[in-house]
């Protein structure tokens, strides 16, 4: 019996451990041209979803890399892709800005 | 070319800030209003007038931008003083605003091709520090309304916005 719940423990950790924790997807909301939270932590494989409250068109753009576009009070996304410390900030208003902590998955 | 250009801008911005200057030392509610909506207006002209004179992708861009954000702004401001049932009044610095922007205007219309760029995202760098600075030292320091001043703010914040994004065009410019 004791056997028993040892095996059942162990397949359970050893699933755990198989199985990477599911994709999660963090919130920024953007309101008077400020990204919010400005810093977030985030895996490879997480969406970053940004809420656009502004009356104003914005972008979340990364210099040389991705660039999401963030019409007037609408929500868009991305998936990270790639691990990194990176900074990201608005074309249209480049003193808006804020980072991402990409850890690997 | 370069040094005339520089001139140029700085003249204007010292007629532009004289414009602000000129303002008796506390501005009202219904002028503020009124200066921050021309002000608003100027730059919209001044952007049609790029979409249609510029063959430059950023500077079109740039100009696009800017219709886009002021007509927003001003859409904001226009149910602002609707709501809070104040009429916008008009006032010397409107006029003054009004009077330079529309000699720079034809000034511009004047030039084409490389020339006009840089004098169009040089002037888009004066004009924004000077509604920028305006904002800044006399319009939301005056501003009685709570729910005005933070218009004000937020119009700063977005053409501290512009401002940025002019400098960097400027610099692609060179």
């Amino acid at each position: 019996m004791r056997r028993r719940i040892w095996f059942a423990a162990l397949t359970a950790i050893l699933m755990l451990s198989l199985c990477p924790a599911q994709a999660e997807t963090i919130r920024v909301v953007i309101e008077k041209l400020g990204y919010e939270p400005a810093t977030i932590n985030a895996k490879v494989g997480d969406t970053v979803e940004w809420e656009n409250r502004d009356v104003i068109a914005h972008t979340a753009t990364v210099r040389g890399d991705w660039d999401v576009m963030l019409p007037a009070k609408t929500t868009a996304s991305f998936v990270l892709k790639q691990s990194g410390d990176v900074e990201y900030y608005c074309r249209f208003h480049p003193n808006m800005t804020a980072r991402i902590a990409i850890a690997p998955r | 070319m370069f040094v005339r250009l520089s001139a140029a801008v700085a003249a204007f911005s010292l007629l532009a800030g004289g414009a602000f200057a000129q303002q008796a030392a506390k501005p009202t509610d219904p002028q503020i209003a009124h200066i921050a909506y021309t002000a608003g207006v100027i730059d919209v002209t001044a952007g049609k007038q790029a979409i249609s004179k510029s063959k430059n992708k950023a500077v079109v861009a740039f100009a696009e931008d800017m219709v886009r954000d002021h007509d927003a702004v001003n859409k904001q401001a226009l149910d602002l003083v609707k709501k809070l049932k104040v009429t916008p009044e008009d006032n010397d610095t409107s006029k003054s605003l009004s009077k330079q922007a529309a000699d720079k205007q034809t000034e511009l219309s004047k030039l084409s091709g490389a020339a006009y760029d840089k004098a169009y995202i040089a002037n888009e760098v004066a004009y924004h520090k000077t509604v920028n600075n305006a904002l800044e030292t006399t319009l939301i320091p005056s501003a009685n309304n709570a729910e005005l001043k933070e218009l004000l703010q937020t119009g700063l914040k977005i053409f501290q916005g512009h401002q940025k994004h002019a400098e960097h065009v400027a610099t692609e410019l060179k």
